[in-house]
């Protein structure tokens, strides 16, 4: 059976290149290398899959043909004033400049995903700047890493093992036979605990908190030191050698607090976010003292409250750490492709996401051309999603308006958005039945491949819009002659 | 009748390792639908409204309700906040205020959690047919 190997993975913002996938019959039938969603991904792609266009007549969604599907798209196209064109996120980086081509054609608004995940960030870096580097910078060199309102274990599972403490780097050693051993022993201490608390009763044996005072062994250890800071005790938690747990929406604070600690001064309070101070200074120092810091945020920072300040306070503190050491910073982006969205709407208008057409040139303004408030103040009089499902992402409201007017849907599956669709085109996989190209999340952009051949008259995200895009030239064309 | 225990909490959104793997099954699939369609709550906090894992429960904030399955959390403790993975039924209760930057608030938000042992999940049909009024 032929193996394919050096596959990139379309699923996260890893964007995992070491995938071997066995073929049999025009089929995957083994995936090595890949973590639990990229399997999911690769063996499970062939289900729930749409394989004829539809189009909703008589309020039910009815197979049509592939012209007849455009026929009726390029009417809904044409017919709107205010066009919102969303999604990008996990498709082709060429399929996304066909995206904004069509989106400046009707004059509409284009958005991507990063408006509802790491969008403040984007904002924050136009601010702040970004001091930053590709990943295999710190997989061979970081000597500290944190995850800041992050949980890769179930988010980017392989992050951890590629490009951080389970990477074996040239210079930093994994940590993984550490990590094993510690785990071991935290499952004898629980089995004797368990048997101590059944031979006696249960307040003798109540295990004390550990206290402000008691030194931590783990931050004083020697190699790769890994720190998660979150609100919950998640898995990611759980393997770090030091776990800081956050009130929630008080993210800001506590990043100020280290900004402060670093620059050795006093903090007037015990605790800040319910973390006593002892313990941030401890945390301080080992940032003050590594060689080569990494901090990894999440959406625990851009979507809790304070928003694009809080990424503002992690990035003034990158920036502040490396007066005094070196340190870099980078998002933990979620789709496959959602930095190459925001690459390819840069170097084709300037902006990374809601670039608004409706003047004729690109226009920016998040929180007026972004998606989610185009919606919730009813501007938009038609949609085209591509690749996403906002109506299974989007608040209720938001996604209420997008379900009232004419929806277009390009996707591979059958999904909440596509169900309430009046128009939904099938789509091949990208990186599984279409070729492109992808950006990682640290900006390095790698080949997506074809692997097997799409369903028969299955046209790729990139084909479908641009067969899309002539037909309305067309129609456009066609009118202007009868309007002379 | 006598009165359901109701229980002020902090609301959590985000992604869990089922969801991601039910995601990539398909968005209709059996293990997609069952990974977004419930809510984890601190053991403390399932004694203090006095049910038991996989009842359902109503989860409340000023901008919707929806009855979601409670399932023991096993990342805690974190008393007073419970965790819904994104999808169709968390953003029933989501908060869409930007604060002028187009991103909505998906954590943090005030909620309340309640017993429904008498109520159903809705399907997700059923689920965007009483939001949207389209099949």
């Amino acid at each position: 059976m032929p193996v394919i190997k050096a596959v990139t993975c379309p699923v996260c913002g890893c964007l995992c290149d070491d995938i071997e996938l066995t073929i049999q019959k025009g089929r995957i039938v083994k995936v090595k290398n890949g973590c639990a969603m990229s399997e999911s991904k690769f063996l499970g792609y062939p289900n729930h899959r749409l394989l004829k266009p539809l189009v909703r007549k008589n309020g039910n969604l009815v197979e049509v043909s592939f012209s007849e599907a455009v026929k009726i798209a390029v009417d809904i196209l044409t017919g709107s004033d205010y066009l919102l064109l969303y999604g990008w996120s996990s498709t082709s980086c060429e399929a996304i400049r066909v995206g904004l081509e069509l989106a400046e054609e009707m004059g509409g608004v284009i958005d991507n995903t990063t408006t509802v995940c790491h969008g403040p960030s984007e904002l924050s870096v136009q601010e702040v700047g970004i001091p930053t580097c590709t990943l295999g910078q710190v997989r061979h060199r970081a000597d500290l890493v944190i995850y800041w309102g992050s949980n890769p274990w179930s988010a980017h599972p392989r992050h951890i093992e590629r490009y951080t403490s389970f990477s074996e780097g040239r210079f930093e050693k994994s940590e993984w036979g550490a990590y094993l051993s510690k785990s071991k022993s935290l499952t004898a201490k629980k089995k004797v605990e368990s048997v101590l608390r059944r031979v006696v009763p249960r307040e003798e044996t109540a295990i004390p908190l550990p206290s402000a005072k008691e030194p931590f062994p783990a931050l004083s250890k020697e190699g790769r030191k890994l720190i998660v800071v979150d609100v919950r005790h998640t898995r990611s938690a759980e393997i770090a050698d030091y776990f800081i747990q956050a009130e929630p929406n008080k993210d800001y604070e506590l990043l100020q607090a280290f900004r402060a600690l670093i620059r050795d001064e006093e903090i007037e309070v015990d605790q800040v976010a319910g973390v006593p101070v002892e313990r941030l200074e401890e945390v301080a120092d080992v940032m003050v003292n590594c060689n080569f810091g990494v901090l990894f945020f999440g959406l625990g920072l851009t979507m809790s409250s304070g928003k694009l300040r809080n990424v503002d306070a992690a990035l003034s503190l990158t920036r502040d750490l490396n007066m005094r050491t070196k340190f870099v910073i980078m998002p933990m982006r979620g789709h496959f492709n959602v930095t190459g969205a925001d690459i390819v709407f840069t170097w084709q208008t300037g902006y990374p996401y809601a670039v608004d057409f409706s003047m004729g040139y690109p226009r920016y303004n998040p929180g007026e051309t972004s998606a989610i408030d185009v919606l919730l103040r009813g501007e938009s009089d038609a949609a085209l999603v591509v690749a996403s499902d906002p109506v299974a992402n989007f608040p209720r409201k938001a996604a209420e308006q997008l379900v009232k007017n004419p929806l277009i849907v390009i996707d591979p599956h059958m999904n909440a958005t596509a169900q309430m669709a009046d128009v939904v085109f099938p789509s091949a996989f990208a990186g599984i039945e279409a070729c492109g190209t992808a950006y990682r999340m640290d900006r390095v952009p790698l080949p997506l491949k074809r692997i097997v051949a799409p369903p028969k008259g299955i046209l790729s995200d990139e084909g479908i819009l641009k067969r899309i895009l002539s037909a309305v030239r067309k129609a456009k064309a066609s009118t202007q002659r009868k309007v002379a | 009748m006598k009165g359901k225990p109701k229980l002020r909490v902090t609301l959590l959104t985000g992604r869990t390792i089922e969801q991601g793997v039910g995601k990539e099954q398909g968005k209709s699939s059996k293990e997609y639908l069952e990974s977004v369609s419930v809510c984890y709550i601190d053991p403390e906090d399932l004694k203090k409204l006095g049910i038991k894992e996989k009842t359902n429960v109503q989860v409340s904030t000023k901008f919707g309700s929806v009855i979601i399955r409670a399932v023991k959390s096993v990342r805690g403790p974190h008393e007073g906040m419970v965790f819904i993975p994104y999808g169709p039924w968390a953003n029933v209760v989501v908060d869409p205020d930007t604060d002028s930057i187009g991103m909505p608030s998906l954590k943090g938000i005030p909620a309340d959690v309640e017993l429904a042992s008498d109520r159903q999940i809705a399907d997700l049909a059923e689920l965007l047919y009483a939001q949207f009024g389209k099949k």
